[in-house]
């Protein structure tokens, strides 16, 4: 189990992968990197991201979305779920499990 | 017992991520009954509580607000942080520290654990929600944990009475070393130490197990029914007026079982004593003003059983995520939320449950705000008019109109909170980017016991404020309404002639526009202390005001005489917007620590109750007549 766990973040090492907030709902998707610098300029939200648990290598998946399909999120990360906002989710970039073709 | 022992007691501190149960875990070991619920940040402050071990052994156990780590973003997890870390003025840093852990979330836990094992004090792990886990399949080797970590580890029930009988007796073998703990030094992990602490907590629980990450969980398969866009928000609003008709609808047979009590208590009195002061001090001072209020204890307790289930389930931070869109529309961080739904119950714990809420001008505009949601004090008042106005009919689909009502009145409490949230962030309160990052917990069966207990708070806290604050005012109120008496040959009620007919006459020349006759003048002055003192003074001043013989328990039908159909709907107005509660601005003055935004706040809500009233009475006067 945990050998697939560092299989997952090799793999992805190569590209730095897609936002967050596009990853469809559902799909399952590991965490490639929680940038520490946001748009709004505090280095505070990577940190409470990563303290969340939002780290590299990390499963986790759009449990759901706001109305129109826009903000807040919700997101499970590890065993939590948490409810995220846009510029929040903006932070983390994530490659999904599965090929996109399906 | 040993008298060595019992002479030091020594300070253990509870300590974990939020919502994992610590404040179970203390109410458990301490007998306590502090508040807890399912959601984060319940406990914003440290409490202290002691426990004597079966060897005599005096522990002091403080209970600390959840933190995800060591380095605060907000001021209740600085509380924890500066607490473990010595930094608090005049107070040790505690000698052992019981690390609470979920049982069902250890991965997220663990990374804590590994923070404070490296802060270096004393501790012990209390693998807590163990019955949970042990539901869902969740199997922890906790010999095994132990060992990973070099930490002893205990399992826990927080929330049945012997669920802490492990720790119990860890805590019993406890010894603590003469010297005290030096405050460590504790320095910042910077993304790649949290990384790597992360990939020790996969290695760990690969070894231990009940990492469970695949697989859709109850959690989640509720989760689509309640989170989803369209769904969740109808099912939000059914909830409410469920809750709202529920009122109204389940309260009527206890309520008049009430009235007919205190009605016939009031006329035992009346007739075994001898016509008297004392005689009217009882049936027209305590049992019309006291009764009047009691009547509306079935009702606080059909809103507290929804509140208390609906906050023991895990259902409210739903309701956030659900609602978070306005909330953000309006400029409010999203962590707003659980401290406006906790104002629904009382506008005091609200504003102190924005400790959770980082930015200071976010928390600033949360505090202004939090007194705009209609409080349960509220509520007698709303029934009191309500019952005596608007008809018991249905409109359409099963509706109760009196239900209906009293939905639309708190919502008028929110509209106008969002207004003013609104107003605030024009005016530059608030930030560009307001955070949200709010946990979602697995859902829960409320727990008979803690729903028992949480209703019977309820109970004691209205009956300790009709038997003491209620009760005071109420006798003030009938000395003041009964002297001077009236001159000899006076023609009106004696009230008239009485210092406080004096003071409603002059009020009532401010609130004539609004259309508040005297006596609601007079009794809104008391109402200030207590909300729902304002019910009790009516029926004091309308007892009082009665020329005929006894008229205790029976307001209702004597407001729906005298009252015309807009002044009720201006004082309900009044009601939604007045800051008529000292106790709520002296709170303010606490947590901001400055006399301007309870001033501010005092001005503003005083200005929207009469602009409010001003507007719905003359658009009733004009739609009546």
């Amino acid at each position: 189990m945990e050998m697939t766990h560092t299989g997952g973040m090799l793999e992805v090492r190569g590209w730095n992968g897609m936002k967050l907030a596009d990853l469809a709902t559902g799909v399952v998707a590991r965490v490639v990197s929680v940038s520490a610098l946001d748009s709004t300029g505090s280095i505070e939200l990577g940190r409470r991201l990563a303290e969340l648990g939002f780290l590299p290598g990390e499963k986790l998946r759009i449990v759901a979305r706001g109305f129109m399909g826009r903000e807040p999120i919700a997101v499970r990360i590890g065993t939590s779920t948490f409810a995220l906002r846009m510029f929040e989710a903006a932070c983390i970039r994530v490659a999904p499990e599965q090929p996109l073709q399906a | 017992m040993d008298a060595v022992r019992s002479a030091a007691s020594p300070l253990v501190a509870l300590v974990g991520n939020p919502n994992c149960g610590k404040t179970a875990l203390f109410n458990v070991l301490t007998g306590s009954r502090q508040k807890v619920a399912n959601y984060a940040g319940v406990t914003v402050e440290r409490k202290e509580g002691s426990l004597v071990t079966p060897s005599g052994l005096k522990v002091r156990i403080l209970d600390l607000p959840g933190a995800y780590s060591l380095d605060p973003l907000t001021p209740d997890e600085q509380v924890t942080a500066d607490v473990l870390l010595g930094r608090r003025l005049g107070e040790s840093t505690p000698d052992f520290v019981v690390c609470v852990t979920d049982a069902t979330n250890l991965r997220q836990n663990l990374r804590l654990v590994l923070s404070l094992k490296r802060l270096g004090l004393p501790m012990v792990i209390a693998l807590n929600m163990t019955d949970i886990a042990r539901r869902k399949g969740i199997v922890i080797d906790s010999g095994k944990l132990a060992a990973e970590l070099d930490v002893p580890v205990v399992e826990t029930v927080g929330v049945k009475a012997s669920g802490a009988a492990g720790l119990i007796q860890f805590l019993d073998t406890l010894t603590v070393s003469p010297e005290r703990q030096a405050a460590a030094v504790w320095r910042t992990p910077d993304a790649a130490d949290i990384a790597q602490a992360q990939n020790e907590v996969r290695r760990i629980l690969g070894v231990v197990g009940g990492d469970r990450l695949d697989g859709v969980t109850f959690s989640d398969r509720v989760d689509e029914l309640i989170l989803n866009p369209i769904l969740g928000p109808c099912i939000l609003a059914l909830i409410l007026f469920l809750v709202f008709q529920a009122v109204f609808a389940w309260a009527q047979v206890p309520m008049d079982a009430i009235k007919a009590a205190v009605g016939s208590l009031g006329d035992w009195v009346g007739h075994v004593l001898p016509a008297s002061l004392f005689r009217d001090l009882a049936v027209n001072g305590v049992l019309a003003g006291v009764g009047s209020v009691l009547v509306f204890l079935p009702q606080i307790i059909i809103l507290f059983f929804f509140i208390l289930v609906l906050e023991e389930s895990g259902y409210l931070p739903r309701a956030a995520f659900l609602l978070d869109r306005v909330m953000g529309g309006v400029g409010l961080s999203g962590r707003a939320f659980i401290p406006l739904l906790s104002s629904f119950a009382c506008a005091i714990p609200g504003i102190m449950a924005t400790r959770t809420i980082q930015n200071p001008r976010d928390r600033l505009a949360t505090i202004m705000i939090a007194p705009l949601m209609t409080c349960s004090a509220r509520l007698p008042v709303y029934a009191l008019i309500i019952g005596a106005f608007i008809p018991r009919r249905e409109v359409w689909g099963g509706l109760e109109l009196q239900g209906l009502v009293l939905f639309v009145l708190y919502v008028a409490g929110v509209v106008g909170a969002m207004g003013v949230a609104y107003v605030l962030k024009r005016g530059g309160a608030g930030t560009r980017f307001q955070s949200l990052m709010l946990e979602l917990p697995a859902y829960h069966w409320p727990n008979l016991r803690s729903l028992a207990i949480g209703l019977w708070q309820r109970v004691e806290i209205f009956l300790s404020r009709v038997g003491t604050i209620i009760l005071a005012l109420m006798v003030v109120l009938w000395a003041l309404s009964s002297f001077p008496a009236p001159p000899p040959g006076a023609s009106g009620p004696a009230i008239q002639y009485s210092i406080a007919g004096h003071i409603g006459a002059w009020l009532a020349v401010i609130f004539a526009p609004i259309g508040f006759n005297w006596q609601i003048s007079v009794a809104l002055v008391p109402g200030l202390a207590a909300r729902e003192v304002a019910v009790g003074a009516l029926g004091t001043v309308y007892a009082l005001s009665a020329t005929g013989s006894d008229t205790s328990g029976a307001l209702t039908p004597l407001i729906a005489h005298s009252w015309s159909l807009p002044t009720a709907l201006s004082l309900l107005a009044w009601y939604v917007f007045a800051p008529q509660c000292l106790s709520t601005l002296a709170t303010v003055k606490r947590e901001t620590n400055s006399w301007r935004y309870p001033l501010i706040m005092a001005a503003y809500m005083f200005a929207l109750a009469y602009a409010g009233s001003f507007a719905t009475y003359r658009i009733a006067l004009a739609l009546t007549s």
